[in-house]
């Protein structure tokens, strides 16, 4: 083991094992709400309620992934600026068939 | 001539260069999805009806295939916590097992296409089916360059472990953002297309 590889090994193995502690709980909480969504779906609830419910339980998990997998949940500003930008424009993009279909640019044949 | 900001930080970031970089390859990634999911809401939202995901597509398979994916991320994730560790043994346990998920993935999809076009059923068959294969498609080929990249740095990649540990590290941490993202991609095209 070199010296580069020790000091890796010595400055964050508690913190480590913290991190990996939490991923198995996310893991456990990932595969618990993927058999909710299937078994929601079941149900055959009407459609606006099934997206709602799905969409939610989609952004848990994505939340999930993003802020304990991708370290979101502690991460440097800049990044923290690139994706609240990113989300702005991700908005305005989901937002566009909505404004579409209000403001009568939707041809109705 | 070496490359700046590979392990060291910049102070005026505090990330290394690598690190922005993937993020912001990511945000571009973030609209490329959103394109074509606006363009499905659009689609869906225009058609006078719309057919449940459930009465097309195999609901068990993808439901093992999500299982597939979350597993992956988790071996991903634990791949890089290794290499923190200075568990390199490890490390290679965790990629091939993240590698091997990843093929499990595409062999299932594989298997899910085949099934479609035995039955006759094609992008060009309906607007379902279009977005459908689009957005898995996509999402595919994403699966595929992120296992191109983890079987680099399982194999001739991980020779840098020897000469500068940091710096793999640093790159399979970034190589796992990638991963995470394309699961994370999953995680809302699984119900989109498949349950609603």
């Amino acid at each position: 083991m070199t010296s580069d590889h020790a000091a890796m090994a010595g400055d964050h193995a508690a913190e480590i094992d913290r991190h990996v502690r939490v991923y198995i709980t996310v893991f456990v909480a990932l595969m618990a709400l993927t058999i909710i969504t299937v078994a929601v779906s079941y149900l055959h609830l009407p459609v606006p309620i099934a997206v709602t419910v799905a969409l939610l339980v989609a952004t848990v998990k994505g939340s999930l992934v993003a802020c304990y997998f991708m370290h979101l949940i502690s991460e440097k500003k800049l990044i923290y600026a690139v994706l609240v930008l990113t989300a702005v424009f991700f908005a305005a993009l989901l937002a566009l068939p909505a404004v579409t279909h209000s403001s009568g640019y939707w041809i109705h044949e | 001539m070496e490359i700046p900001y590979t392990v060291e930080v910049r102070r005026d970031t505090g990330l290394t260069n690598g690190k922005i970089a993937i993020w912001l390859f990511l945000a571009s990634e973030v609209m490329l999805f959103g394109a074509l999911f606006a363009s499905y809401i659009l689609i869906r939202s225009g058609a006078p009806s719309w057919p449940r995901g459930d009465t097309i597509l195999n609901v068990p398979l993808a439901t093992f295939n999500t299982i597939v994916l979350i597993s992956s991320s988790v071996t991903m994730v634990m791949a890089w916590a290794s290499l923190m560790r200075a568990r390199f043994g490890t490390y290679r346990i965790y990629m091939g097992a993240t590698i091997l998920l990843g093929f499990v993935f595409l062999v299932v999809k594989y298997f899910e296409y085949s099934h479609k076009f035995h039955d006759g059923l094609y992008p060009g068959t309906s607007n379902f089916l279009a977005i459908y294969f689009t957005l898995t498609g996509l999402h595919m080929l994403h699966v595929f360059g992120g296992m191109v990249v983890n079987a680099y740095l399982w194999g001739p990649g991980a020779k840098l472990w020897k000469t500068n540990p940091v710096w793999l590290t640093n790159r399979v941490e970034n190589s796992g953002l990638f991963w995470h993202f394309v699961d994370l991609v999953w995680i809302f095209l699984f119900p989109t297309l498949y349950l609603l």
